[in-house]
């Protein structure tokens, strides 16, 4: 499908260099639309402005395109600004978590890998989280200086062998110089 | 050099009273002159080395841990040092938190060996920083509320340290030190780290 289908859900990514205002002229430029904006993320990686956003159509009201959504983020995304795409997602996550499933349960673990910085540190690592049917949730890597730091959240398949794979993260960290620990994910139940 | 800040309040007193703590916990210190060495950094593998036990009346430990509290010293706001971020994989540790604006209890300026956490309640996630770290800040779960043991440089007397709030904080990011981790190891999760916004 192209991007004049009519969709329920848009993703828009939008990277480039940082300023004030670029979430408020995004945003805007969306709810001119009448878009809802649902899960938002934003970052600066390496001071690099960086957001990726789901957005739908107000129930009941016309479907917006992505090719509406691109001619409203073309401001933002003149020759030497932001680079501005909107898509549309097409199908429903299989296994779309309701409320009660967003609480991590205890098979969700906390990966920390630090050291010196080389190539490849996160391919091997994430390698053998893959390998032992780990599900990557959440991510975030940052190079300070010549430190090198990894953290992740990963669903662990039921009956998974935490201990076992704990082992097999620090051998290969070992292999690369550096250090890894996997945490079960505390989660207070109130 | 000892004794328990002024609470503010009834209610913002300190949890315990350290009139308990050796009025000489530093008396090592005298005619022992600290050397200044330098702070260091991650990835440096020292960091990531548990430290080895230490005979605290040996005169090089006495010397590591005069040279822990002049390099504290020199670094502006440091509340705590650890053998392995001055080079030394062993388990010497330095405390100061005097001047820190979130200290209740407060034992002064001190030097511990063999430091062992034998009591931790009150957990609580707080912000934090690290010499040997000097680019990035994480939230790091800690007890609130602490009880350690250990020995002094010098006369390796043994003490016990009951304390709270920054200064357990501190204490028990030291003691993290002492084997080998850093608070890098304990972040909360993929949005508990954060690049340092105010630089030195």
């Amino acid at each position: 499908m192209g991007d004049n289908a009519l969709v329920n859900e848009i993703a828009v990514t939008v990277v480039g260099p940082d300023r004030p205002g670029i979430v408020a002229e995004v945003s805007g430029a969306l709810a001119g639309l009448g878009l809802n904006l649902t899960d938002s993320t934003m970052t600066l990686l390496r001071g690099h402005f960086a957001m990726m956003l789901v957005c739908t159509s107000e129930a009941g009201s016309r479907q917006v395109t992505a090719a509406e959504v691109n001619a409203a983020l073309g401001p933002l995304t003149e020759p030497g600004h932001l680079v501005a795409v909107a898509r549309p997602l097409l199908d429903e996550p299989e296994d779309w978590p309701d409320e009660s499933e967003s609480i991590p349960l205890p098979n969700t673990y906390t990966l920390v890998v630090h050291g010196a910085d080389r190539l490849g540190i996160v391919a091997a690592m994430t390698a053998v989280l893959a390998r032992a049917g780990g599900n990557i949730t959440d991510l975030t890597t940052r190079l300070a200086g010549p430190l090198y730091l990894l953290t992740a959240e990963v669903d662990l398949p039921p009956g998974a062998d935490h201990g076992a794979l704990g082992a097999d993260l620090a051998a290969e960290a070992e292999r690369l110089g550096v250090v890894a620990n996997l945490t079960a994910a505390e989660a207070d139940m109130l | 050099m000892t004794g328990t800040e002024p609470p503010a309040s009834a209610d913002d007193a300190p949890l315990v009273a350290t009139e308990d703590w050796p009025a000489d916990a530093l008396d090592w210190m005298s005619g022992t002159d600290g050397r200044l060495r330098p702070a260091v950094r991650s990835p440096d593998p020292v960091l990531a080395t548990a430290g080895a036990d230490v005979d605290p009346v040996e005169p090089a430990i006495r010397s590591l841990a005069a040279d822990l509290v002049a390099t504290m010293a020199a670094a502006p706001g440091c509340v705590g040092l650890a053998a392995q971020q001055i080079g030394a994989a062993a388990r010497v540790l330095a405390v100061d938190v005097r001047n820190h604006p979130k200290t209740r209890t407060c034992h002064g300026l001190f030097v511990l060996c063999n430091a062992e956490i034998v009591a931790a309640s009150q957990w609580q996630k707080g912000r934090e920083g690290c010499l040997s770290v000097p680019d990035l800040t994480g939230d790091v779960k800690r007890a609130g509320r602490l009880v350690v043991t250990g020995q002094l440089p010098g006369s390796g007397r043994s003490v016990t340290l009951t304390t709270d709030a920054f200064e357990a904080r501190a204490l028990q990011h030291e003691v993290d030190h002492c084997a080998g981790a850093l608070f890098l190891d304990r972040v909360a999760g993929p949005h508990a780290v954060f690049a340092r916004k105010v630089y030195r």
